[in-house]
Formats: structure tokens, C-alpha cells, sequence
């Protein structure tokens, strides 16, 4: 079997992201599920001012750069400026659970016809891996040096068990830690865009997603870390799933 | 028997694709790619099966296998 990079990946230049980042595995099964779907000329993405922003150098697709935590926000104006397009909003957890959590809420509860691909590490990357609200118990970041503490800083924000009470079109978790888990998301990502293409609703899939710099560790471990501890108190899988099978 | 082309220039050096590839084909090689990072090699006597695994896993788009 043949396996050949996306067309729609933009192999022109580099995103710097650092190594291991899962960013651009996301990047790469949003594109071949957009080309499976051959809509490629229809995407329209708008990134987050954060690592995600670097998705608009691996992509082909027209970007919009949303402010931090308004990337979900900007991306439901977008529909209604543009119905016609596929929008996709790609923030990570640091935006949209912490100061865009009333955006993604909304959108949810207004049920947007827009894909949300939240890219989960349970840190604010780019800002040098702060504690965000997806940070796990006892997960040592920059902000908790000697581990989140659920007494001193809250509870761990799982977003499923919010939005599962909206009457969103679709909500799921995916990781890519693995080539399996890689290939299931890509399979969610897709039927999240013919959710879309058929009006459906609001879908937000979140990604687990390794940060070996901000964990502080190897890029392999991370992706250990994802499948012992983070998937553990984030588990994967389909939690609506509007005319799906569930 | 397929074949891996690994583009060396884009290779962060991360090993995910050697992590993964289930014939130990890419390995690291202890030399520094054109970033400064300690790029993968292939194991010239290992078999390529063509999975895959290496192509979904590697975050800045290195690698593609040929039948």
C-alpha cells in the first residue's frame, strides 16, 4: 500500500513546531479526511494565537488567526458569513476550556454548524506549560511544580461531561499516541465534516495530544504518557453521536 | 516488498517512526540532520511491510512508502 503526503499539506515550508508535537499528525488526518471527502476548496480554518497558529504553514487551507480563545467563536462567524464553507476551529485546551469556555459553551448550546478540533495536552504549550484546566491530578506544569493540587486549584475540567448535556451533533475523543488511535480520529474528524456538510450541528472533537517539551519528557514516553495517565482521566471514544449508531 | 522514503531534510528527530515500525526499519542514526537534531536511518537489512505506522505517526510529513 502506498501512503503519500496529503496534497493539501503545504510541503513548502516547515511549522516549528517542536519534535514529537502531535499538532501536525492532527494537521495531516484533517487533510486526508478533507480529501477523502473532496472538499478540499471549501475548508476554511481558523487557528488559535498559540501553537496551533503554525497549522497555517502545514496547511494549504485559507486561515483565519482568531484571538486566544475566541478561535471557536470567530469560526461560528465565520459560517454565517460563509455558509457555504467547511469551518473548521482548531484551538487547543488552554483556549478553549479556559478563557474561551464560554465559546465553545455557546456554540455548543446555539449548536453552530462548525467542527471544533481542540488539540488536548493539558497545558498552555506555547506560553512555556502552565496548568490549564484539562491539566491532570498531580500533573507537575510550570504553575504547579509539585502537582496539581484539587484542594489548591480545582478539579480537572473533562469537557465532555459539560457538552454531553447540550444537544450538540457530535462530541468524541481521539488521541495520537498511536497509529490506530491516529487513524480512529481521522475516521472522527470525517464524520464530523459530513455532519457538517449536512447541517447537523455543532461537533467538537478533542485530541489528546503529546507535548514533550512542556511534560518534560522524551517524545516517545509521551506518547506512554497519553495511553497510562492522561487517556485514564480523559478516556476516548463517541459520547454524541446525533443519527450516529450510539 | 515496499519501500520507506524518509525526506532526512524535514526530520526533527523525534523517533515516533522507529518507536512504531514493527521490523525495527528506521533506527536512529546518531548523525545530525541540516536542524541540528539526530536524524533516523534505514536498516538496509530489515524488510519494509508496508504498514504505515512510521508515515502516521511522524509529525512533520518525512515519510512516504512506496509499493
Amino acid at each position: 500500500m502506498n501512503f503519500t503526503i496529503p496534497k493539501d499539506i503545504d510541503m513548502t515550508q516547515q511549522a516549528s513546531w517542536c519534535p514529537g508535537c502531535g499538532h501536525g499528525i492532527i494537521c495531516r488526518i484533517i487533510t486526508e479526511a478533507v480529501e477523502e471527502l473532496g472538499v478540499s476548496n471549501k475548508v476554511l480554518t481558523v487557528d488559535d494565537v498559540a501553537c496551533g497558529q503554525f497549522g497555517q504553514f502545514a496547511m494549504k487551507y485559507n486561515t483565519v488567526m482568531g484571538a486566544h480563545g475566541r478561535t471557536i467563536a470567530t469560526a461560528a462567524g465565520l459560517k454565517h458569513a460563509r455558509p457555504d464553507c467547511l469551518v473548521i476551529a482548531r484551538p487547543g485546551d488552554g483556549s478553549a476550556y479556559s478563557i474561551g469556555i464560554e465559546s465553545t459553551l455557546y456554540s455548543a448550546i446555539r449548536n453552530d454548524n462548525i467542527l471544533a478540533i481542540v488539540i488536548n495536552n493539558s497545558v498552555f504549550g506555547m506560553t512555556g506549560g502552565q496548568m490549564s484546566p484539562a491539566t491532570l491530578p498531580g500533573m507537575k506544569t510550570a504553575t504547579s511544580p509539585f502537582g496539581r493540587d484539587e484542594k489548591k486549584n480545582g478539579s480537572m475540567l473533562d469537557i465532555t461531561k459539560i457538552l454531553s448535556q447540550t444537544d450538540m451533533a457530535y462530541l468524541a475523543r481521539g488521541a495520537v499516541n498511536t497509529p490506530a488511535n491516529t487513524e480512529k480520529t481521522k475516521k472522527m474528524i470525517k464524520k464530523a465534516l459530513e455532519k457538517q456538510m449536512n447541517g447537523e450541528g455543532f461537533c467538537l472533537i478533542d485530541v489528546l495530544s503529546m507535548c514533550p517539551t512542556n511534560w518534560k519528557m522524551s517524545e516517545i514516553d509521551a506518547c506512554e504518557f497519553i495511553k497510562t495517565t492522561q487517556s485514564k482521566y480523559l478516556p476516548l471514544g463517541e459520547f454524541i453521536d446525533k443519527g450516529g449508531d450510539k | 516488498m515496499s519501500k520507506v522514503i524518509v525526506d532526512f531534510k524535514r526530520c526533527k528527530g523525534c523517533f515516533l517512526c522507529t518507536s512504531v515500525c514493527p521490523k525495527g526499519v528506521l533506527i536512529p542514526s546518531t548523525q545530525l540532520g541540516p536542524k541540528g537534531f539526530e536524524i533516523v536511518q534505514q536498516d538496509e537489512e530489515k524488510e519494509c511491510i508496508g504498514c504505515g505506522a512510521c508515515y502516521k505517526m511522524c509529525p512533520d510529513y518525512c515519510i512516504e512508502i512506496t509499493d
